[in-house]
C-alpha cells in the first residue's frame, strides 16, 4: 500500500514538475493556504527545515496546505528582500537561520531580519572543529596555541561563504582566543562534500563546519573532532565542548521563520500558536532526529531578544573583516 | 560476480523496473524541460523516499540521473535549447544535423553513445568501485586549475575560422562570468542582490541559443524564402556507425574520470571531448555545420561523467555534482552512510544500484531509439509555430531555473546579444566556454593561492598539475611545428573551407 502510495506521489510531482497545480477553493478555513519562502535551493539546510515543519504541520492537519517556493540568491538576501516586499501579507512564512542574518549584512541588503515579524526560532546545529587523521593537533589547545604563535600558518576551510555560519564561526572563534579575525586564513568550500575532499587529501589544516555530512569520516578515523561548539556535547562524537576545553564561547548554527513586517498581532499570534502545535507532533520529533537537529524552540520575546543580539554579533564580527 | 548477480536479482524484481521505468521517463521530461535538473526533479522527489524501500528509491534516482543526462540532448539537437550546461556542447553540431535533415542520426547517435558510456562507465565503477581508495582526494586545486587550462586551451582550437571573433566571443563570455560574488566581494552586481550569485549558465545559454536563433529566423522570415528541412534517413547509415563509435570511446575516456575526482564536473570532458574530436576527424570541415562526431563523443562524455560520479559518492561518501548531494541526503534519510565501510554493510544495495545503472542505461536506449525519427518530424513544424515553441520552452526554461522573473529579463537582453552575435559573425561556442570555464578557473586559483598564501609556486606544487602542463607543452610545440610545416606547403587546402564557413557564419 506504501509503495502504491509512493508511486502516486511520483507521478503527482511528475505533473507538478510540469507546472500544472490544482487550487482549491480558498474561502474553506480548512483549506486555508500559507506561503513559505525557503532561502535556499532544494535538499539545501533550509529547505530540509521548512519542508520537515510543513509536512509536520499538513499531516496533522494544523492547517490547510502549503505553498512552498525556493527562492535563491545572494545566500538569502533575494528571499528576505522578497519577505520585506510582502508588508502586511497575512499568508505567509519564511525560514531563515544564522547564515541569512550574515548574508544580509555582506550583500549590504536593507532588508534586515530586524525588520521582519520574529515568528520562532526551530533548530540549531553544532559546529565541530575538524582536523585530517594525521594532523598534529591533537587537541583544541594544540590548535590555539599554533594559531596564536601564527595565523598565518594555519589555513581554515569551511562550508560557507563569508557571513556563513562556517565562516563566522572561526572568526568569533580566533576573537575568542585572542586571534585577530582579519589574520584568519579561511578558505571557502562549496559546501561539505569539497571540504570533505579538502581535510582528506589534507589541503588544509582546519574544518569548520556542521558535523552531518562527516559522519562516516569521523566514524572510520579518517577526521577527528577537536571540539563542538555547543554548550552540550554531541551523542556518538567523542570530543569535548568549547567551555570544556578552555574556551569561553558557545556557538550555534540555527534556523528559525520569520514573517513580513507589519503583520495583525492576531495573525502574529496565530503563526506563533501553529509553529508550537507543530512543535509537538510525532513527525517533527522524528524529523529532528532524522536529520540530527537540536531542539532549541523559542518564540515571543525570547526569539525576539535573541535575534537582536545574533544581529549584533554578526555585524560586530563582519565589521571587524570589513565585510559589512 | 556473485554479488553483482544478486545486484541483478535486486534490480530485476517486477516492482524495482518499475521504479527504473518511472525514473527513467521522469528523469527523461526533467531533462527534455530546460531549466529542471535532474538535481530539482531529486529534490522534489526526497519525500517519497520515507514510503518506498531504499533499494527502489535508490534505483529510481539513478534512472532519473541518467535519464536527464539523456533527455537534455534531446532539445539541444532539436530546438537548440540545452536543458543543462553538460549538453550544450551537443547543440552546436546536432542542431546544424537537424536542420539538414539528419535530426535522427544526431539524436540515435546521442543515445546509442549515452548508452556505450554508461554502460562502459557502469562496468568500470563495479571494477574499481571495491578497490580505489582514496586516490581521488589527493588532487587539490592547483591540479584542477591545469586542468582548467588545458580545457581553455583545448577550446582555442575551437574557436572557428576567425581567430579575432573567436577571442571576443570568448572574452564576452569571460565579461558575463565576472559578474557575482566573489570571495566575498560582490562583484558587477550593480548592486543588485539577483546578480549577487552570478547568471545561471542555462539562463545564458538558452538566451544566446536558442531566443537569439529566433529573434534571427524572425528577422529574415520574410525576406528569405522558407527552407525545407529535408526529411532525410530515418536510421544511422554504415558510414554514421564508423564515424561514432571511436568517438563514443573517446568521450567515455574523458568523462568518466572527470566525473569520478571531485571538482571534475560534466561540462569540461565536453570540451575536450569536442575539441579532440574535430581535431582528429577526417572531416575536419564539417564542424560547426553539423559533424556526427561532435555529438557522438561529447554525448558519450557527459553519460560517462554520470557514472563516474557514483564512484567518490559510493567509496567515500563524498558527492561531487548537486545530483550526487541528494542522492546522499536520500540514502542519509535511511540512516545509511555512504563511505568506504558502504560497500562491507550494505553490498545488496550498492550491487544492486550497479546492476540498476546498466538496466537503467538499457531502457533508455529502448525508449528513446524508437523515438528518434518521431521525434526529428517536429522540425517539420512551419518555422512561425516551431520557432513560438522553441521561445515558450526556453522562456519556461530559464525560469524554472530559479523561478526568478529577473532572470527573464536577463533572458531577453542575452537573447539580443545573441542576435547581434549572429548579425555580426561571432560564434556562439566560445561566448559558452567562457561562461562556464571562467567561473571555474577563477576558483581553483583562488582557493590554491588562499591556501599557499599568494605563493604562486603552489600552482605546479601537484604531479597531476606538472603532467597537465607538460600535454599543453606538447600541444604547443606540435602546432608551432604544424603551422612550420603548412607554410611550407603552398596552397594549402585551409583557404577555401575558411571562406565557406565565414560566408555560413554571416549567413547564419
Amino acid at each position: 500500500m506504501h509503495r502504491l502510495l509512493a508511486l502516486l506521489i511520483a507521478l503527482a510531482l511528475t505533473v507538478l514538475a510540469a507546472g500544472c497545480g490544482v487550487t482549491r477553493g480558498a474561502d474553506d478555513p480548512d483549506n486555508r493556504r500559507l506561503r513559505m519562502f525557503i532561502p535556499n535551493s532544494p535538499g539545501g539546510g533550509y529547505d530540509l527545515t521548512g519542508r520537515a515543519a510543513a509536512r509536520a504541520m499538513q499531516d496533522n492537519e494544523l492547517t490547510g496546505r502549503f505553498e512552498i517556493r525556493n527562492i535563491q540568491g545572494a545566500s538569502g538576501t533575494v528571499a528576505m528582500q522578497r519577505l520585506l516586499n510582502e508588508k502586511g501579507s497575512d499568508d505567509l512564512m519564511m525560514v531563515m537561520g544564522l547564515g541569512v542574518v550574515g548574508a544580509v549584512y555582506t550583500n549590504k541588503s536593507e532588508a534586515t531580519p530586524l525588520k521582519m515579524t520574529p515568528i520562532a526560532r526551530l533548530v540549531e546545529e553544532q559546529e565541530g572543529i575538524l582536523v585530517p587523521a594525521h594532523s598534529p593537533f591533537k587537541t583544541l589547545a594544540d590548535l590555539v596555541e599554533a594559531w596564536k604563535k601564527d595565523p598565518g600558518k594555519v589555513t581554515v576551510g569551511g562550508g560557507s561563504s563569508p557571513g556563513g555560519p562556517d565562516h563566522l564561526f572561526p572568526m568569533q572563534l580566533a576573537d575568542t582566543v585572542g586571534v585577530a579575525p582579519k589574520d584568519v586564513r579561511y578558505i571557502p568550500y562549496d559546501g561539505g562534500g569539497p571540504l570533505t575532499t579538502a581535510l582528506l587529501g589534507e589541503k588544509i589544516d582546519v574544518g569548520m563546519s556542521g558535523l552531518g555530512e562527516f559522519e562516516s569520516q569521523i566514524e572510520e578515523g579518517k577526521l577527528r573532532v577537536l571540539a563542538v561548539s555547543g554548550d552540550e556535547r554531541l551523542d556518538g562524537i567523542d570530543a569535548p565542548t568549547l567551555t570544556e576545553a578552555g574556551v569561553d564561547l558557545i556557538f550555534t548554527n540555527w534556523r528559525g521563520v520569520l514573517a513580513p513586517p507589519d503583520i495583525s498581532d492576531a495573525q502574529r499570534t496565530y503563526l506563533t500558536d501553529l509553529l508550537t502545535e507543530m512543535h509537538a507532533t510525532k513527525e517533527w520529533k522524528e524529523a529532528l532526529a532524522d536529520n540530527g537537529w537540536s531542539d532549541n524552540f523559542a518564540t515571543g520575546q525570547e526569539f525576539e531578544d535573541f535575534l537582536v543580539e545574533q544581529d549584533a554579533r554578526v555585524a560586530d564580527t563582519l565589521k571587524e573583516l570589513g565585510l559589512a | 560476480m556473485d554479488l553483482l548477480l544478486d545486484g541483478f536479482q535486486t534490480a530485476l524484481t517486477p516492482e524495482n523496473l518499475l521504479f527504473a521505468l518511472i525514473g527513467v521517463l521522469l528523469g527523461t521530461a526533467v531533462g527534455v524541460l530546460p531549466g529542471i535538473g535532474p538535481a530539482m526533479a531529486l529534490a522534489l522527489l526526497l519525500p517519497v523516499t520515507y514510503s518506498v524501500g531504499v533499494d527502489s528509491a535508490i534505483i529510481m534516482f539513478a534512472g532519473i540521473y541518467y535519464g536527464g543526462m539523456y533527455g537534455g540532448s534531446t532539445t539541444s539537437i532539436l530546438l537548440n535549447t540545452p536543458g543543462e550546461s553538460s549538453s550544450v556542447i551537443t547543440a552546436i553540431e546536432g542542431n546544424k544535423m537537424a536542420k539538414s535533415g539528419r535530426a535522427a542520426q544526431a539524436l540515435a547517435t546521442a543515445a546509442i553513445g549515452s548508452f556505450v558510456a554508461g554502460t562502459i562507465g557502469t562496468v568500470l565503477l563495479w571494477v574499481l568501485v571495491p578497490r580505489v581508495a582514496d586516490i581521488v582526494v589527493t588532487l587539490g586545486a592547483p591540479s584542477y586549475f591545469a586542468v582548467m587550462v588545458l580545457a581553455f586551451f583545448a577550446v582555442t582550437m575551437v574557436l572557428g575560422s576567425s581567430k579575432l571573433r573567436g577571442f571576443i566571443s570568448l572574452f564576452l563570455g569571460l565579461g558575463i562570468a565576472l559578474v557575482g560574488t566573489a570571495t566575498g566581494q560582490a562583484r558587477l552586481t550593480f548592486g543588485n542582490a539577483q546578480l549577487a550569485d552570478g547568471i545561471d549558465v542555462v539562463v545564458v545559454a538558452v538566451g544566446i541559443f536558442a531566443i537569439g536563433e529566433a529573434l534571427w529566423v524572425a528577422a529574415h522570415l520574410r525576406r528569405k524564402p522558407l527552407e525545407i528541412i529535408p526529411v532525410g534517413q530515418p536510421w544511422m547509415s554504415r558510414d554514421d556507425w564508423k564515424r561514432s563509435w571511436k568517438p563514443w570511446l573517446r568521450g567515455t575516456a574523458f568523462g568518466f574520470p572527470f566525473g569520478a575526482v571531485p571538482a571534475g564536473g560534466a561540462e569540461v570532458p565536453t570540451f575536450l571531448s569536442y575539441a579532440t574530436e574535430q581535431k582528429l576527424s577526417k572531416h575536419p570541415e564539417e564542424f560547426g555545420k553539423g559533424a556526427i562526431e561532435g555529438v557522438a563523443g561529447p554525448e558519450a562524455a557527459n553519460n560517462a561523467s554520470a557514472a563516474g560520479t557514483m564512484l567518490p559518492l559510493l567509496t567515500l561518501g563524498l558527492p561531487t555534482t548537486a545530483t550526487a548531494t541528494i542522492m546522499l541526503l536520500a540514502l542519509q534519510s535511511y540512516g545509511i552512510q555512504p563511505g568506504p565501510q558502504l560497500l562491507t554493510n550494505e553490498p545488496a544495495l550498492v550491487w544492486g544500484l550497479l546492476a540498476s545503472l546498466v538496466i537503467a542505461n538499457a531502457l533508455l536506449l529502448v525508449i528513446n531509439l524508437p523515438m528518434a525519427p518521431l521525434w526529428a518530424k517536429l522540425l517539420q513544424i512551419p518555422r512561425p509555430q516551431l520557432y513560438a515553441g522553441i521561445l515558450f520552452f526556453a522562456t519556461l526554461g530559464a525560469y524554472t531555473a530559479n523561478f526568478a522573473p529577473f532572470d527573464l529579463a536577463l533572458l531577453v537582453a542575452l537573447g539580443l546579444l545573441g542576435l547581434a552575435m549572429r548579425r555580426f559573425g561571432l560564434p556562439v561556442l566560445p561566448l559558452i566556454v567562457g561562461v562556464i570555464l571562467g567561473p571555474a578557473l577563477e576558483l581553483q586559483l583562488t582557493t590554491a593561492l588562499q591556501i599557499s598564501d599568494g605563493d604562486v609556486s603552489t600552482l605546479w606544487g601537484e604531479p597531476v598539475a606538472v603532467a597537465v602542463y607538460a600535454v599543453i607543452g606538447l600541444m604547443l610545440v606540435a602546432m608551432a611545428v604544424g603551422a612550420v610545416r603548412g607554410r611550407r606547403t603552398p596552397a594549402a587546402p585551409a583557404t577555401p573551407t575558411e571562406n565557406d564557413e565565414t560566408e555560413e557564419l554571416v549567413n547564419r
